[in-house]
């Protein structure tokens, strides 16, 4: 056990620090961190910039473009991003759909869409849940129908996060309906702009519209965006689930916004005196930041496990459960932290192009809406339920 | 960086795990808790022959010089087996205030026999009124002669009864809750002047109140610089939070496991009771608590070695909220998850809630922590 970081670790480090302190932009910088929402624009220049610099794919093998880094390595670099305010890559083409791809595309696939993603050229979004196939996602039933060399796909899926800033979709659909459900799904490719797709945003509760319906009706899908086999993409997408799991602790985020809370908590005034003064209020933050703490050392013990051959188990639900609940524990300090300015709702002043004053200190503008928006975070990628049926099933064998 | 074991002490687990599986089951360690002084001494010679005894001491008093990370894996395998042989008072917290405090000449004296399982240490430095504040000490030295005499009170000092020598703390200069002016002695338990109030513990342990009436001894006793002994305390009692919570993360491991397995086991409207998704859940919730206080502890041992004042006291103070939280979660829901079994004496499940109860209780509670945490920011 060695519990520091090693010459070439800290080296390595401060090669990243580096890149990100002249990369990312006072303008990204600011909006990333008070959580101003980011255009497509910025969001592809961005990962433009990280393909240039040969980063934009940690996690994949050298041979498809990626670094070589060790598992301890990607997570500094995640954990960097995140303090430097960089923008998140958004993990559908790099993180999720790409290493499906590797392992059971084509070779025509991996031509075509690999380097694609590399270059973010392509905006992928995920097409897996229906209104009626949440957490029971073998329930779904778009379905695709064989019609000589395409697929003719009706359905719809839903939450489909940053649709409408996407051209391709990853999709389950039903391509059969004997035998186990699970056993009927294929995992098609979807180009959206096509007539046939129909995005048409939902408002959620912090007034945002990141998600979306997604209406498929007689959408073509030529053949060879079939991946693997028909009927046997359940196993992909699981194979996806099992994929990176440490990255949705995001300890790097949660260090990010739990020195932002700091910040706002030593300025904000309570009784006279700093907030961050009120024994209480310090306390809870001591709270979150011990709960990062131990968060943190389950992360870097899987990390250990993945140098030692042995691939992130079902315990890592548990970095799931606790990373978003730290995520939102921190939301919601940041809702106390603001007090009476938590109420103002001005959306406009989380776009790019908003000139006016904000109403109260500038740090206020997005806390609410962002305290109501991690709400999803429990929700999303397997509720925080379903993960304990993971574990009660795979570790504790109940 | 790694947390990956050792060889080492993948194989020290290993034998620490087998030891408790094969010769501490939990018949034998009530055997050992009904033996005079309330452990076995003959488990203690064990120690010592496997070299457990001498694993935290250093290399020149026949010690192995292990680290705090070697420890705590000795002692999350203990943990597991709820082990009552004096570890804790006589090896981190008696032996660690000789090898932080004391002379070369004074541990190589104690040391070697420390080692070998033939002196027992403990330390007497919590008081009636101190509750956890650690410059709190009220008991006076004052000098007597060419020595010193002791007066005062020590409260739930841990197996006081069986030790040979006590680590007795005591202010020489200063008020009460000076940081400065707490000077060290090392007392005979048979010393005229030391009388013992003992009894056992709620979670199967030994403890006495220790008073000292005019106790004199030579100024060869004292351990370390005179008023200059708060300092060894901290460092001392950081390190032995951080060991609790090492012998915390294995009684919850074991307290997770018996659960699991009665939820498979018992049997309620024709079913196994961990078919309930309910239960299933609670024990999802205590098997990751585990899991985090136990990854946090790790961490917290890697780093405290060697690690200045308020590194160390962080890196402690967050292991022992995380214990303190998790401990009370698993140990609350094991008792319950095992319905009115778990309330009974007879099932081991109560003795480790008991256990987890107790590690938060000392040194510092979750309150406590989390506060000296925040103000160490």
């Amino acid at each position: 056990m060695e519990l520091v970081l090693t010459p070439d670790e800290q080296a390595f480090r401060d090669e990243v620090r580096g890149f990100l302190e002249s990369a990312v932009s006072d303008e990204i910088r600011r909006k990333t961190m008070t959580g101003y929402r980011l255009s497509r624009e910025e969001h592809v220049a961005w990962q433009k910039q990280l393909y240039e610099r040969g980063w934009i794919a940690p996690g994949w093998p050298v041979e498809y473009g990626g670094t070589g880094w060790t598992p301890m390595q990607k997570h500094l670099f995640e954990e960097e991003c995140a303090l430097a305010g960089a923008p998140p890559v958004i993990a559908f083409g790099v993180v999720m759909v790409a290493p499906v791809l590797m392992a059971f595309g084509s070779s025509w696939q991996k031509e075509y869409y690999l380097p694609r993603i590399l270059r973010s050229d392509d905006w992928w979004c995920q097409g897996y849940s229906e209104p009626g196939s949440g957490s029971d996602l073998a329930s779904l039933q778009t379905r695709a129908e064989l019609n000589g060399d395409h697929y003719l796909v009706n359905g719809q899926k839903t939450w489909t996060s940053l649709a409408q800033h996407a051209n391709r979709m990853f999709c389950l659909v039903r391509t059969s309906s004997e035998g186990k459900r699970q056993e009927g799904i294929s995992f098609l490719l979807i180009d959206m702009d096509q007539p046939g797709v129909t995005v048409r945003p939902i408002r959620t509760i912090d007034g945002s519209t990141e998600i979306n319906d997604v209406f498929l009706e007689d959408v073509r899908v030529p053949v060879h965006d079939l991946v693997g086999e028909e009927n046997r993409g359940w196993t992909y997408a699981k194979y996806l689930l099992g994929h990176e799991r440490t990255g949705i602790a995001a300890v790097g985020r949660s260090k990010s916004q739990l020195r932002r809370l700091r910040q706002i908590s030593s300025v904000e005034m309570s009784d006279g005196r700093p907030l961050l003064e009120d024994e209480r209020f310090r306390e809870k933050i001591a709270g979150l930041e011990i709960d990062l703490l131990a968060l943190e050392a389950l992360v870097l013990r899987v990390l250990s496990d993945e140098t030692a051959g042995k691939g992130p188990g079902p315990e890592a639900s548990f970095l799931k459960i606790r990373g978003t609940r730290l995520q939102q524990g921190i939301t919601e300090l940041l809702f106390e932290a603001v007090g009476n300015y938590a109420h103002p709702y001005i959306p406009e002043a989380m776009q790019t192009g908003w000139n006016e004053d904000p109403v109260g200190p500038e740090h206020a503008a997005a806390i609410a809406p962002h305290y109501f928006n991690w709400r999803k975070a429990s929700i999303y990628g397997g509720s925080n339920e379903i993960q304990k049926n993971i574990i009660a099933k795979a570790v504790l064998g109940l | 960086m790694s947390f990956t074991f050792t060889e080492d002490q993948r194989l020290l687990a290993e034998s620490a795990d087998r030891f408790v599986e094969n010769e501490y089951d939990f018949s034998a360690r009530r055997e050992a808790m009904a033996l005079d002084g309330g452990f076995s001494r003959e488990t203690w010679n064990t120690f010592a022959e496997l070299g457990w005894l001498a694993l935290p001491l250093p290399g020149d008093c026949d010690g192995l010089g292990g680290s705090t990370v070697d420890v705590a894996v000795l002692l999350e395998s203990l943990g597991r087996g709820l082990v009552v042989e004096p570890y804790q008072s006589a090896i981190v917290l008696g032996a660690g205030c000789v090898t932080t405090a004391g002379s070369t000449e004074q541990r190589r004296r104690i040391l070697p026999a420390v080692a070998a399982g033939e002196h027992l240490l403990a330390l007497a430095h919590v008081e009636p009124r101190s509750r956890y504040a650690l410059a709190h000490v009220e008991t006076a030295a004052s000098r007597d002669g060419s020595g010193w005499r002791l007066e005062g009170a020590k409260a739930v000092v841990h197996n006081a009864e069986t030790a040979d020598t006590l680590v007795v703390s005591a202010r020489s200069a200063g008020a009460t809750t000076d940081r400065d002016g707490i000077t060290l002695f090392l007392v005979d338990r048979d010393a005229a002047g030391v009388s013992l109030r003992s009894y056992p513990t709620v979670d199967g342990l030994q403890a006495s109140e220790v008073t000292l009436d005019g106790v004199t001894v030579g100024d060869e006793a004292v351990l370390g610089e005179v008023e200059d002994g708060l300092s060894a305390i901290e460092a001392v009692v950081d390190r032995a939070c951080v060991l609790l919570c090492a012998e915390a993360a294995g009684a919850m491991d074991a307290a997770v496991r018996l659960t699991t397995a009665y939820l498979k086991e018992r049997r309620q409207f024709g079913v196994p009771i961990g078919s309930f998704q309910s239960l299933q859940h609670r024990a999802v919730d205590m098997l990751g608590a585990q899991q985090f206080a136990r990854a946090l502890m790790y961490r917290a041992a890697g780093v405290i070695d060697g690690a200045d004042p308020l590194e160390r006291a962080r890196a402690a103070s967050a292991a022992k909220v995380e214990a303190g939280r998790a401990g009370r979660l698993v140990g609350q829901e094991a008792v319950q998850l095992h319905g009115g079994m778990g309330m009974t004496d007879e099932m081991a499940i109560g003795h480790y809630f008991k256990r987890l109860s107790t590690i938060d209780a000392q040194f510092g509670n979750t309150d406590h922590h989390v506060r000296r945490f925040a103000a160490l920011a």
